[in-house]
């Protein structure tokens, strides 16, 4: 291919050049941070300042980290699934790291979706866990997301661990709709779903603009982070290469004979 | 294919006794329960199928990772992965997950009435348990078939097949348990859970396959 056609196009194929990726999301990185920070602070202003449910009371700011952390969570796995088809069809050469990059993040916001229903469920159902359907399900997303750190963690070479963990990923993607629409298919203690309705979102305008203008500022958040991880990614896929060079130069200098 | 079949239930059957751990492991399972909840009769009939469920899950993960382990250690697995020009890699992954079930997943539904006895269940609650083993342990072994595949080239991938494996079969084990509950509690439907564990079962016959057989190719190359 073309460098300068592949340089004129922004597209997916041009961002297979490693260097040409990180040249790119080094310019994106400092405006894509300071959105996300941005969104963030306004979001937990307007957080504060919303009105409290006449209901729930001051507990429910907590939907204000828990929900966008949720959909930050199966949107983590959705990413992942692409890069794995990235790897398996197109062998996209930076799909593998965007993988290894969104794991250990999706696995984050899973457990702070997890980790704030709890604390919101102890005062409003009374338990910090019941093992509904969305619960359950949600916890299985956990635990595929760490399913798929622990098999690119017992493959020592990177290249090689790519299309099994992809396989992996795109297997565990069964269980996204499963989340999705499990409030609906079964009766759950779990409110169903009340923003993306095709009715209309069922929330006041008051308490849906804070939320929304915080999933953004997550939404940013969690590309932000993925950017930092997947350039980190090849920082040290470059540094170990380089190391490997270099031994294998040191061993041939020093021992000509042994080399041949 | 048959052939396959054959030589894998031959080999299961003879060398190592595979078969002979899996079932004493999940009498070993079985048997600690009573020493860890205590030996109250009525408990034990109650929570009776979940424990055998819970059982024969596990004892169907230990055996796992021999299903490609073996064929990979003298060289057999690298012919059957050449061969797919012939037949489909997904067809012999079929095949032998098969014949791993019928020398593993068999007999412990085959065991599992007599564990039922010892653990103080109701003869209807024993027959559903046994069903739902019978039609839902064919799932696991074709789940377990790919994280076996994604695990045959790591020196120690045992446990991790059973790390990956496990959140695929919750549902497998939620359905189960709810049908063999269904048999016996009133209210509680039994066709309803058991036709969509079965529906999970035919669904995994499909996909694990296919997944195992790209994973295999992916190791190979």
């Amino acid at each position: 291919m073309n460098d300068t056609t592949a340089q004129a196009r922004f597209s997916f194929t041009a961002l297979a050049n490693p260097t040409r990726y990180l040249s790119y999301s080094g310019k994106i990185l400092p405006w894509l941070g300071g959105l996300s920070a941005l969104l963030l602070i306004v979001g937990l202003y307007m957080a504060f300042t919303a009105p409290e449910d006449y209901q729930q009371g001051i507990t429910v700011r907590i939907m204000y980290v828990h929900v966008p952390a949720a959909w930050l969570a199966m949107m983590g796995y959705m990413v992942m699934a692409v890069s794995a088809l990235g790897t398996l069809i197109w062998r996209h050469p930076l799909a593998d790291v965007s993988i290894k990059a969104a794991a250990p993040i999706g696995a984050a916001f899973t457990f702070l979706a997890l980790a704030t229903g709890s604390l919101w469920g102890k005062p409003m159902w009374g338990t910090w866990w019941v093992w509904d359907a969305r619960l359950t399900s949600m916890f299985v997303l956990f635990l595929m997301y760490l399913g798929v750190i622990a098999l690119q963690r017992a493959m020592d070479d990177p290249v090689k661990a790519a299309r099994p963990v992809a396989i992996l990923v795109l297997i565990g993607t069964v269980n996204i709709p499963i989340i999705k629409f499990s409030v609906d298919w079964w009766n759950t203690l779990h409110q169903p779903a009340a923003v993306f309705r095709m009715d209309g979102p069922t929330i006041d305008p008051s308490l849906l603009w804070p939320l929304l203008i915080m999933a953004v500022g997550f939404t940013a958040l969690f590309f932000f982070l993925h950017m930092v991880a997947m350039r980190t990614e090849i920082w040290r896929r470059r540094i170990a290469s380089m190391r490997r060079a270099s031994a294998r130069e040191q061993r041939s200098t020093a021992r000509p004979v042994l080399a041949e | 294919m048959t052939a396959l079949i054959l030589r894998d239930i031959r080999l299961g059957l003879r060398a190592g006794g595979g078969m002979l751990i899996g079932i004493l492991f999940f009498l070993a399972v079985i048997a600690v329960v009573p020493f860890g909840v205590g030996p109250d009769l009525n408990l034990l009939g109650r929570i009776g199928p979940a424990i055998l469920w819970i059982g024969a899950l596990l004892a169907s993960l230990l055996g796992l990772d021999r299903l490609f382990q073996a064929d990979r250690e003298d060289g057999s697995l690298d012919i059957l992965i050449l061969q797919g020009h012939e037949h489909p890699l997904a067809l012999t992954v079929f095949a032998k997950c098969v014949a791993h079930w019928l020398t593993t997943g068999l007999p412990l539904v085959i065991v599992s009435p007599a564990l039922g006895l010892l653990m103080n269940m109701q003869p209807a609650a024993i027959l559903a348990t046994s069903a739902t083993l019978l039609a839902g342990t064919p799932a696991i072994t074709f789940i377990g078939a790919t994280g076996a595949a994604l695990a045959v080239a790591l020196p120690r991938g045992g446990l991790l097949v059973s790390v990956m494996v496990l959140p695929f079969v919750i549902p497998v084990l939620i359905f189960g348990v709810m049908a063999a509950y269904g048999a016996v509690e009133n209210p509680a439907p039994f066709t309803q859970p058991f036709l969509l564990m079965c529906a999970l079962t035919l669904f995994f016959s499909v996909l694990g396959p296919f997944a195992a057989g790209a994973a295999l190719k992916a190791s190979s190359d």
